[in-house]
């Protein structure tokens, strides 16, 4: 053992000291960013959110212009046209070809990037806050007021989840964001459960006791100390559930009960064109492109950020 | 420091000795619940009848095996849960009805050190917040006041002041368990009730975390009520010891005399169940048969009777299961609840 002579440096008086503390939020960053679905879906996501952030960039042309008259050689329905792939230069360059009103595909396919990632997160932003509030409610306050809420969830839960949004459409009107709404709605109760479940193991932690004990609130526990502590399940359930909500609005302009012509949205873009699937592929398949791989990252991070979560995977 | 001055304290009772709290007549039944409409079909009767006194300044250990509702008794105590019937009184004050508002205050005096230092720390707050809650909650100082007092109270338990930007899951048991103490002393308390607070530690750290809590109390003049099944820490932390059986206390008294002469036949078994450390010593041992029954369905009379060796050596009397036993005082202070070991009983 070697004798150290002088004083210490206080820095050096303690190692530990001088290690950054690890709050469970940042190590649960660090988790997820060790799996490798998650980082697969976010790099995925970061592509689309860019595509949607400078859409006027990347497209090629104003997506709700038609380019019959336009364009000489333009034709309605026109397969892609890639002037690299062997396109005659006599056409005009369009990268997934136009639609039935002469539109650029691949603008709008762009444009709809927009859309889409923000039916997404309002959706689901929108029955998490909800859904979240209600299950808090019903798992803190127990008795009555529990019974009363949840109840109320089954009945919502009991119906096919599209049904129940085209019959709140039908009553609402037609319209993208009343579509949003529908979905919105019938994910309530998914969230309000998830909450509900977690809210109640927690509340009966020993250090909600102790706060309790402290002299907090009741509602000062419940929002202090039980909602954070809630919230993980939530968040794994909110990236799975944002696919959902996707492909759901999709589905609901498909029909044409959401995204009103002449927006670039995804699904309204397939449900146009349904009867030329076989004599225009292309308008079918570069929207539908589009939603699957959207939907797939956002389920690859939240399988990333569940098995980031679960402790029992962990390490 | 006005803000941060210790809570007000009634002036008669402030002597050491004076009782702080006392416990009369508590009940505490909890339902259980069955079939579809979820019925109470039965209850546990978890605390059934306990009378107790903690005076200002002491530590009365409370033991018993588990399930006998010493746990029960300490949240009680504390209203962290709400008591069946019986009556709680803090300080002179009847607390046992009080609503939140009205409680917080007393809130303030009395606080609890809990067994699992896992569980009973927040895992998202840094434990410096977790530490400064109570200041928080009731508003004491300002923001530098505040991590003042924090950072002193985290001195005193031996805790460092880079500690209080951690996280509970970076610290180990023993360092849990300061974090526990630490937190119920920040506002100054009275009464701290310590349920269990060593039986999670290993046994180097349970010395160190006992001796600590014997020298804050010596500091700060603490009142506590020891909750615990280890029978050698009871006799090494307590003034005074009461024994729970079945939800009821069989005997309470000084630490020495309860060591030295116990009168309830319970707590002889108890205290024969000790290990000493002597090979060589041989000893009467007294073997309970069977298992402590189920609180659901208690005996009628005295809750001991069907296990109680001086029964059976009496010839089984019939005042045992039909009468069931207050407690009374043997004299020099001896509370006890028994039949045939009462005040004019010898001890044996």
């Amino acid at each position: 053992m070697t004798a150290t002579v002088g004083k210490v440096p206080d820095a050096l008086a303690d190692p530990l000291a001088a290690q950054k503390p690890s709050s469970l939020w940042r190590d649960t960053l660090w988790n997820i960013l060790r799996q490798r679905s998650a980082v697969v879906g976010l790099t995925f996501l970061v592509f689309l959110v860019a595509v949607a952030v400078f859409a006027p960039v990347i497209a090629t042309y104003n997506p709700n212009e038609p380019m019959i008259g336009v364009q000489a050689g333009a034709k309605v329905r026109m397969p892609p046209c890639i002037h690299l792939l062997g396109c005659p230069a006599n056409l005009p360059q369009h990268l997934m070809g136009l639609d039935g009103n002469g539109r650029d595909v691949f603008s709008r396919v762009v444009y709809g990037a927009r859309v889409s990632l923000q039916i997404g997160i309002l959706t689901v932003g929108f029955a998490i806050i909800l859904g979240a509030l209600i299950g808090a409610i019903a798992g803190y306050f127990a008795g009555k007021t529990d019974n009363v809420l949840m109840r109320l969830m089954d009945v919502v839960l009991a119906f096919p989840s599209l049904l129940l949004a085209i019959a709140i459409v039908t009553v609402l009107g037609q319209g993208l964001i009343n579509a949003q709404l529908a979905i919105g709605i019938v994910a309530i109760p998914v969230y309000a459960r998830v909450m509900r479940a977690s809210v109640l193991s927690i509340r009966e932690q020993e250090f909600v006791a102790a706060s309790r004990a402290l002299g907090e609130s009741r509602g000062g526990i419940l929002v202090r100390r039980v909602v954070p502590n809630a919230l993980t399940p939530l968040i794994v359930q909110g990236t799975l559930g944002i696919a959902a909500a996707i492909i759901d609005v999709a589905a609901l302009s498909f029909l044409g009960l959401g995204a009103q012509p002449p927006l670039a949205e995804w699904g309204s873009m397939i449900g146009i064109e349904r009867n030329a699937v076989f004599a225009a592929p292309h308008l079918i398949i570069f929207p539908g492109l589009a939603i699957v791989v959207t939907c797939l990252a956002f389920n690859l991070l939240g399988d990333g950020v569940r098995d980031a979560l679960d402790p029992r995977l962990n390490r | 420091m006005t803000a941060l001055a210790p809570p007000a304290r009634g002036p008669d009772t402030a002597a050491v000795g004076a009782p702080l709290v006392e416990v009369t007549g508590l009940v505490k039944h909890f339902p259980i619940k069955g079939g579809i409409l979820q019925r109470q079909v039965a209850t546990v009767k978890a605390v059934d009848g306990v009378d107790l006194l903690v005076r200002r300044g002491e530590t009365l250990g409370l033991v018993g095996e588990s399930g006998c509702g010493k746990t029960t008794v300490g949240r009680l105590l504390l209203r962290l849960i709400e008591p069946t019937a019986g009556t709680i009184r803090f300080d002179g004050v009847d607390i046992t009805h009080l609503p939140d508002r009205q409680l917080k205050p007393f809130r303030r005096r009395m606080q609890i050190v809990f067994q699992d230092p896992f569980a009973s720390l927040d895992p998202r707050a840094p434990i410096g917040d977790s530490i400064g809650e109570g200041l928080r909650i009731h508003g004491l100082g300002n923001a530098r006041e505040r991590a003042a007092r924090v950072k002193r109270i985290m001195d005193m338990v031996g805790l460092q002041q880079y500690h209080a930007r951690r996280y509970a899951h970076e610290f180990s048991g023993g360092q849990r368990q300061r974090i526990g103490i630490a937190r119920a002393l920040v506002l100054e308390p009275d009464l701290v009730v310590c349920d269990e607070p060593v039986s999670a530690l290993d046994v180097s750290i349970q010395a160190q975390v006992l001796n600590l809590l014997k020298d804050l109390q010596r500091e700060l003049g603490l009142t506590y009520l020891f909750i615990a099944h280890n029978m050698g820490v009871v006799e090494h932390i307590s003034d005074r010891v009461a024994v729970m059986y079945l939800g009821r206390v069989a005997e309470i008294t000084d630490r020495e005399r309860i060591f030295a002469e116990p009168r309830h036949p319970y707590t002889q078994a108890l205290l024969s169940a000790v290990p000493i450390p002597d090979p060589e010593l041989r000893r009467s041992r007294v073997i309970l048969g069977g298992d402590v029954p189920s609180p659901v369905n208690p005996p009628e009379g005295c809750r001991f009777h069907p296990r109680c060796p001086l029964r059976a050596e009496l010839g089984n009397p019939e005042r045992c299961s039909r009468e069931t036993p207050q407690l009374v005082d043997a004299g020099r202070d001896h509370l006890v609840a028994c039949h045939f070991r009462g005040p004019d009983a010898p001890a044996s």
